[in-house]
């Protein structure tokens, strides 16, 4: 019987055809859909993890307030203790201190007087020692454009879109003027030797890359970082352990009564972070559910047509004895077979879509200038074991919804009355 | 030894706006095995109607229906359509065939409902052919027959699973003369062969003319049931 009910299903395209490419190509929207949300999301944090938020940051009770200034006048004190303790307490995780710091760049002609000068946002990272940890963080040999990595002190990186908007040339000094830790005015000279494009707006406007001692030095904070940066080995982020490592943290070491004591937070702490985290986790069930809903209309008002088409076909096979039960039974089984070869059709060419989007990635630098967001210009798709499913849902829900609902239709009717229809 | 079909004052009514319209009126009748009958009457006499309740398509509204020693308004869906499977055969006046069939699917699909294993299958659809004399077209598609050919294949997909009752309705409708008679005659022989009871819809003549019993319908009403 269900070789005699495949046998229609083949023979008659539009009982097979038209839905299974229906079905095909909302599996297909799915899979690519979530595959490239996944991929945006996922870039997104990954960007954010490495240049700004860490899987988890520590930084003062007192910064922590006013974190999107930088405070440097609150910042931590007796960083390498804390280091060295915080080290040995999670040995797995990977540790780096970090500065971040305003300030003016003024670039001299020959004769030393100013030829251009532009407000930087500066980075202080450990930038010089052999086996630093940033230079894979920051993907920083992947982002070289010209000259070198540094390998003295007070010779730094500049973004490439800003030192040819500035006019820097390499190897020549440049003058930072900033502000110490205490609020006086400082000058340090530093020796461009190269230039850096990490390819997200925000941060390439203005940055300058300085090792973490050099702006110590410059900074007057001796012993002092803005904040130290905490990762997972393999940079991988994975929510509930951070937030539970934060938690242990801070009641080992804040303090409520002590401003400038070290407090941490997980990345999915930072208020828009943890929204679009869940928001992702949501949304694939969105993605689904407004897929279902749109297809299941779809197919159900295919299913009708077919159902009236199929009239003849019904009420013959009553006649031969079939109950309504059976009818609609097998009806559904057909639904399952074209949910489920559409399903595999569409998820086949999905994920071959995304995987090209995965490589490939669609470029939007352009919309992305005035950017303030930590985020690639060229957004990636990320294929992942649940895009290999998604699909289904939407696929096999949508066929057999569409399904139950025409057939509600058919067998509503008196069988008589199908015999009525049959017969004009 | 009771009748095989015993219609007792059955009224069917449908409702029309509101009001009702009884298209079978008090009908009494009975069909014993081996009948070669016609429901004749003019269009809108309850022919149609009338089969439908023989054949467990439809309910009367009062009165019953006993076919086979089964009152047809008790049984439940599942045993109407037991009871269509195993004993009762259906030939429209559209043929009614399934178009993405073959002719030898078609007629096997009535005994793939009675789960009838595959050699018996074969077997019984190929008789079935060869009593109408489709051997050779076993493997074609209803598109590609012609209307007596269509409507061969119909009484074979009716007489394979040799059902005890055969419901007719207007089956030379479509057919022209030549047609008409070979299909009767066919009809004729399975009746004599098998005794199987064939109770007939029409207002042919043709069909008229082949009748053992001829029950006249009027207005939803028997007006004569004579054997010419
Ligand atoms: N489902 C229904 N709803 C309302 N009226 C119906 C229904 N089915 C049949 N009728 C009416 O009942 C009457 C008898 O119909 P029926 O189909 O039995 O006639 P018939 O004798 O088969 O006619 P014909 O020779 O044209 O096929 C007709 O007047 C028809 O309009
Ligand atoms: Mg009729």
């Amino acid at each position: 019987m269900i070789r005699f009910l495949l046998i229609g299903l083949l023979r008659d395209r539009s009982r097979s055809l038209f839905p299974v490419l229906m079905v095909s190509a909302g599996v297909f929207l799915t899979v690519v859909l979530y595959a490239y949300i996944k991929g945006m999301v996922g870039d997104m944090v990954d960007a954010s993890a490495r240049f700004d938020t860490g899987h988890v940051k520590i930084v003062s009770r007192a910064y922590h307030l006013r974190e999107s200034q930088a405070p440097n006048d609150l910042a931590l004190l007796g960083v390498d203790d804390l280091l060295a303790t915080i080290r040995t307490i999670h040995p797995r995780m990977v540790w780096t201190p970090r500065i971040r710091f305003g300030g003016l760049l003024d670039v001299p002609d020959a004769n030393g007087e100013t030829r251009a000068q532009g407000p930087v946002a500066g980075l202080a990272i450990d930038l010089l020692n052999k086996d630093t940890p940033e230079r894979n963080i920051l993907k920083l040999d992947e982002s070289l454009v010209r000259g070198r990595m540094p390998e003295q002190p007070d010779e730094i990186l500049i973004s490439e879109t800003f030192g040819r908007k500035l006019g820097v040339p390499l190897d020549k000094n440049v003058t930072l003027m900033s502000a110490t830790m205490y609020g006086s005015m400082t000058l340090h000279n530093f020796t461009v030797v190269g230039t850096v494009h990490f390819g997200m707006a925000a941060l390439d406007r203005q940055l300058i890359l300085v090792d973490i001692n050099d702006a110590q030095r410059a900074l007057d904070m001796t012993d002092g970082a803005g904040e130290i940066l905490g990762f997972k080995p393999e940079l991988d982020y994975a929510d509930q352990e951070m937030r539970i490592l934060s938690q242990s943290f801070n009641r080992r070491f804040n303090s409520a009564e002590d401003e400038f004591s070290p407090i941490m937070h997980a990345l999915s702490e930072k208020d828009l972070l943890g929204e679009i985290l869940e928001m992702t986790n949501i949304g694939g069930g969105i993605i689904i559910a407004v897929f279902v809903f749109a297809m299941s209309i779809v197919l159900w008002n295919a299913g009708l047509m077919n159902g009236i088409r199929r009239y003849g076909e019904i009420g013959v096979r009553l006649a031969m004895g079939e109950s309504k039960g059976d009818v609609y039974r097998s009806m559904i089984v057909e639904a399952v077979c074209i949910g489920i070869i559409g399903s595999v059709v569409g998820t086949i060419f999905g994920i071959l879509t995304a995987y090209w989007l995965q490589y490939h990635g669609l470029d939007f630098t352009d919309f992305m200038r005035q950017s303030t967001m930590l985020m690639s210009g060229v957004i990636r798709a990320k294929v992942t074991p649940f895009s290999y499913v998604i699909g289904f849902f939407p696929g096999l829900l949508a066929s057999v919804i569409g399904t139950l609902f025409a057939g509600i239709g058919v067998f509503q009717r008196q069988t008589a009355q199908l015999f009525k229809e049959l017969e004009v | 030894m009771s009748a095989l079909i015993r219609i007792q004052d059955l009224t069917k009514q449908f409702p029309m706006g509101g009001r009702r319209f009884t298209a079978l009126d008090g009908i009494s009748l009975e069909f014993e095995r081996g009948e070669f009958s016609g429901l004749v009457g003019p269009s809108g006499s309850g022919k149609t109607t009338l089969l439908n309740i023989i054949g467990a398509l439809d309910n009367p509204t009062r009165g019953s229906a006993i076919v086979l020693d089964r009152d047809t308004k008790t049984l439940r869906h599942r045993e109407a359509a037991r009871l269509r499977n195993h004993n009762l055969g259906f030939i429209f006046q559209t043929f009614n065939l399934l178009s993405v069939y073959t002719v030898f699917e078609n007629v096997e699909f009535p005994l793939l409902l009675l789960k009838m294993e595959k050699s018996g299958r074969r077997k019984a659809v190929m008789d079935a052919l060869e009593w109408v004399g489709l051997t050779d077209k076993v493997d074609m598609r209803p598109a590609r027959l012609s209307g007596g050919e269509c409507q061969r294949v119909a009484v074979a997909r009716a007489m394979v699973k040799n059902p005890k009752i055969v419901l007719a309705d207007e089956p030379t409708a479509n057919l022209d003369a030549e047609n008409s008679h070979n299909i009767l005659k066919m009809m004729i022989g399975l009746n004599r062969e098998f005794r199987t009871t064939f109770i007939f819809a029409t207002h042919d003549e043709k069909v008229i003319g082949y009748l053992k019993r001829i029950i006249s319908l009027n207005d939803g009403q028997v007006v004569r049931d004579e054997e010419p």
